[in-house]
């Protein structure tokens, strides 16, 4: 057997300590090690987009990162991206308003890219938010209202105070 | 919001709070104690026999549990279940296999042995280490090639790959075509390729099964679309009594037909488990999900039309060829029969069709349904040829649609390929796209752009589809749904469904449904579904059904709690039940309306019964089982504007109108999601996607990057609009719309495409290269 390393993760506030084998990738550590089931493998090639979190408050797809490559970092994934429990952050309010959603197992991942699009620029066009979102697939929607949602949280971001997009940074 | 207004109304979805916070349950966030993982070893080859299987070595790493082959099945697990064997040749055996491979492999990604171990990576590791023996052979997968008699053959002893042939007479047709010769008319032809296509739901397959011993029972948690179609089949298959097999169909992350399916994937996780007495996971790849879940599409069809000089459509006469791939899964062999053929006549009064098949098995996955199945062929088929009828006599394919277009006084009409459409109003879909998107000026934008040298294209397609299968014989088991309906001393109405959502949202249009009826809140309803020990024996959610069956069931369900309800109130107002209204959650006396009982009033009585009137019985519960007399036929126009680069071939879609008519909405908001999604699903076919195998059955598309799926930058905002043609076929006047837009759209981009190019026609997908191809040969003919 491979030996083990000790890890230290701070995912959504929380600090974890784990041993992983050095081959396990980050997403299958946030969903078969700590629960975290919110985040979804959809492609194993970081093609869709499904498994999206902020590492260190970038977006990085974690099927693509190894969980020892996380060790001292924070992680926010779909479930710590509330600002508070039981509210919920303005994409996801966005998300739902908009019917941006079908099946939902690309919605987390869309979620959570949409969220580092919108850090970057507060106020994008159509045209950058479907470039933005180039690296997500949905196969339900035909993205048309994940666009309308995006617009709409970034409409959200700026008349509300409660929750300026930066929070969790 | 009003209740009555519940109906109609774009209310956002129920089912959104647990999705867009990470806490759904999809089938790989389950964890059951003890719970071993199941990983599949699948064939490299396209076509081989397998000379020696050896897992000695895998069997000895640590954390292996087991490790099956074909052998270990023996008497306990049955071939995969198909629905619908057609003769001659599948009902004798053709195409039928085992869970696991035996003795040859006929497919890349052909399950061949399975590994049980204490964690997914073991069980991966372990794949490595079992070793086989295989022989390659010859692949057969061109499928005219398949059909030679020299082609390498999947099933040696029928001599054959050719699993069906019908071919009828063909005296009739030729004399239509002809007379409409002689009479100066025009005959118009060409192949047609619907190339294959890989479903691709965002969530792959996965099974988690869990054989209690002490008890029986096998528990098993699949991504289906059909809970109890599965538990049925799956029962059968592994020996056990339907009553011995509990079906959950937690989370689904989409489906688009191919989980429409009963695989050898669960049978083995069912197997593993009973054998080893611990629960069994096995979560699909996406590189397996390319190679070994169903493809769709895959027709060759050769296409011939005949019109008079002024464009009257006479006849009609199609030959279709369809790839089943290696085996039979459930509705394989009767796609293109069963879906094609019937809807060849599309919105259009054609007088003559004549329709012939062969189904042929080559060496790639099996076919079966996808969004549409078999329907997106047959409307290409028909609004090509449309286009082509129009190209040759030089009028514009609006005109040449409107003047073949079906009436609305027509309806019901029976169409010559024995399709009995419920009702329509084509003209009106095609009329409103028109004036969206202002045709005329279109033109001639059109028209100064090719004078500028510019490629701008324009694609109309008018289609029909049929939805809300379907009348008793339609497939060997009965196509109903069904309904259970409880309502609680409180008054909270609880519906447990037999159609099974993956992405539809029928929690919140069944519960509008239900609020509009019993005139309380839509808070007050509870829509449950796809546990098979709770919802009654169902169907499933497929072919565009669930409001059309399911939701008919659910109506006819509060109709019949009404009833109940009523007699009730009577009894508590001291009236007959004849007087009893029922309006806004009231129960009144007619005529005097201060004499009432609340919905919630009635619903205590009934549940704690001491109040009852003798002879009334306690509780208010009723099961329905609604099994539609006929189809419904949803319709619409869809027209797409293309600009393609010169330089690189690119095409770009500039602007999308659908006009959809799928009868009444229950809620618009979801119905233009269900349109959304379609298009998208019609211009990925069109542009993009392809499954492509090397001619020695290698798989080249088993990732994302080689699968081409539409991703948000390739698309403008589709502008929607709908008619509203309600039907008689059910009492909600429903018809049915998650297929529509990708039958709609394909070839609306397609004519897009050879009219920008201005030539006939050209295949499936308009990848830029080929298109590029294309412009560089026009300017050499120049």
């Amino acid at each position: 057997m491979t030996t083990k390393h000790t890890i230290t993760v701070t995912v959504n506030g929380k600090q974890y300590q784990s041993e992983v084998e050095p081959r396990m990738l980050l997403v299958h550590y946030l969903r078969d090690m700590l629960d975290l089931t919110g985040t979804h493998i959809g492609c194993n090639t970081s093609q869709c987009g499904a498994c999206v979190v902020q590492l260190n408050g970038e977006a990085v797809k974690s099927c693509t990162v190894l969980a020892v490559q996380a060790d001292g970092c924070e992680v926010t994934t779909i479930e710590g991206l509330a600002p508070e429990e039981g509210s919920l952050h303005p994409l996801q309010e966005a998300f739902w308003e908009q019917h941006g959603l079908q099946c939902g197992f690309c919605t987390p991942g869309m979620i959570m890219a949409s969220y580092q699009l919108l850090k970057h620029n507060p106020n994008p066009s159509e045209a950058e938010i479907r470039k933005g979102l180039e690296g997500n697939i949905c196969r339900c929607t035909g993205y048309q209202n994940i666009v309308r949602a995006v617009q709409d949280a970034s409409q959200r971001l700026h008349t509300s105070e409660k929750a300026p997009v930066t929070a969790n940074d | 919001m009003g209740i009555a207004a519940m109906v109609g109304t774009p209310i956002k979805r129920r089912e959104d709070p647990r999705l867009i916070t990470g806490q759904a349950t999809y089938v790989d966030d389950l964890k059951l104690t003890g719970m071993l993982y199941m990983a599949v070893l699948r064939s490299p080859y396209g076509h081989a026999r397998i000379l020696d299987i050896n897992v000695d070595t895998a069997l000895q790493h640590p954390g292996v549990r087991a490790v099956f082959t074909a052998q270990d099945l023996k008497n306990s697990v049955g071939n995969i279940p198909i629905a619908a064997p057609l003769p001659p040749h599948i009902t004798n055996g053709m195409g039928r296999r085992g869970a696991l491979a035996e003795g040859k492999v006929r497919f890349y990604g052909d399950p061949v042995a399975i590994v049980v171990a204490e964690n997914r990576y073991i069980a991966r590791d372990a794949l490595d280490l079992i070793e086989i023996d295989y022989e390659p052979l010859p692949a057969a997968i061109d499928i005219e090639k398949a059909m030679q008699p020299d082609a390498p053959l999947l099933y040696e002893e029928f001599g054959t790959n050719v699993a069906v042939v019908m071919h009828p007479e063909t005296d009739e047709i030729d004399k239509v075509f002809a007379d409409t010769l002689a009479n100066g008319g025009v005959v118009v032809k060409d192949r047609f390729m619907n190339q294959r296509l890989a479903p691709s739901p965002m969530e792959t397959r996965g099974v988690v099964a869990d054989y209690r011993r002490g008890d029986k029972i096998l528990n098993l948690w699949s991504s289906s679309q059909i809970p109890h179609l599965l538990r049925n089949y799956l029962a059968e298959q592994l020996g056990l009594a339907q009553h011995q097999v509990r079906v959950v169909v937690p989370e689904v992350g989409g489906g688009f037909g191919c989980k429409l399916n009963i695989y050898a994937e669960e049978a083995l996780a069912a197997f593993s488990s009973m054998k080893l007495g611990q629960p069994v996971k096995w979560i699909e790849d996406r590189d397996e999900n390319l190679a070994a879940t169903i493809h769709g599409r895959d027709q060759v069809n050769y296409v011939e039309a005949a019109a008079t000089k002024d464009g009257k459509v006479t006849g009609l006469k199609v030959h279709v060829i369809s790839d089943l791939g290696a085996h039979c899964q459930f509705f394989t062999d009767v796609i293109a029969i069963a879906f094609t053929l019937p809807m060849l006549s599309g919105c259009y009064d054609i007088p003559h069709i004549y329709s012939s098949c062969d189904t042929v098995f080559t060496n790639k996955a099996p076919t079966d349904a996808y969004r549409g199945a078999g329907r997106p062929e047959a409307c290409y088929i028909i609004e090509r040829a449309m286009d082509l009828v129009a190209r040759e006599l030089k009028r514009d394919p609006a005109e040449i649609r409107r003047l073949n277009f079906l009436q609305p006084e027509q309806f019901p009409h029976k169409v010559a390929t024995g399709a009995l459409y419920d009702s329509g109003n084509y003209a009106g879909a095609l009329d409103k796209a028109m004036e969206i998107i202002d045709y005329q000026k279109l033109r001639q934008e059109q028209k100064r752009k090719r004078a500028n040298g510019e490629l701008m294209g324009i694609g109309v397609s008018s289609y029909v589809e049929i939805c809300g299968i379907g009348p008793k014989g339609t497939a060997p088991f009965g196509l109903y749904e069904s309904a259970r309906m409880r309502i609680e001393q409180s008054g909270t109405v609880i519906v447990y469904t037999g159609s099974s959502p993956h992405g539809q949202g029928e929690e919140t249009t069944f519960a509008q449904l239900v609020s509009a009826e019993f005139g309380i809140p839509i808070e007050q309803i509870q829509v449950l579904h796809g546990d098979t020990s709770s919802t009654p024996e169902g169907r499933g959610t497929y072919g565009s059904r669930t409001t059309a069956v399911g939701g008919t069931a659910v109506f006819q369900a509060t109709q019949r709690l009404k009833e109940k309800m009523k007699t009730i109130a009577a009894s508590m107002l001291e009236a007959s039940a004849t007087d009893i209204t029922f309006e806004d959650g009231k129960f009144a006396v007619a005529g005097s309306p201060q004499k009432s009982v609340t919905f919630e009033e009635v619903a205590a009585t009934a549940n704690t019964s001491n109040e009852l009137a003798p002879g009334i019985e306690p509780g208010l519960e009723t099961t329905v089982f609604f099994e539609p007399e006929a189809c419904t036929f949803p319709f619409g126009t869809h027209i797409c504007v293309v600009e393609i680069d010169k330089e690189t071939g690119e095409p770009h879609i500039t602007r999308y109108i659908a006009v959809d008519d799928c009868g009444r909405q229950l809620n618009p908001l979801l119905v233009a999601g269900q349109v959304h999604g379609g298009i998208v699903q019609g211009v990925g076919q069109a542009l993009y996607e392809e499954v492509i195998y090397a001619d020695d059955g290698q798989l080249l598309t088993n990732t994302f990057m080689d699968y081409a799926m539409p991703i948000a930058s390739e698309f403008p905002v589709f502008e929607l609009d709908h008619t509203v043609t309600p039907t008689d076929v059910n009492p909600l006047g429903v018809k049915g719309v998650g297929e529509a837009g990708t039958i709609g759209a394909t070839p609306a981009v397609s004519a897009a495409i050879a009219d920008a190019l201005e030539v006939a026609h050209l295949n499936m997908p308009h990848k830029a290269e080929k298109i590029w191809q294309i412009i560089q040969q026009k300017r050499q003919a120049k």
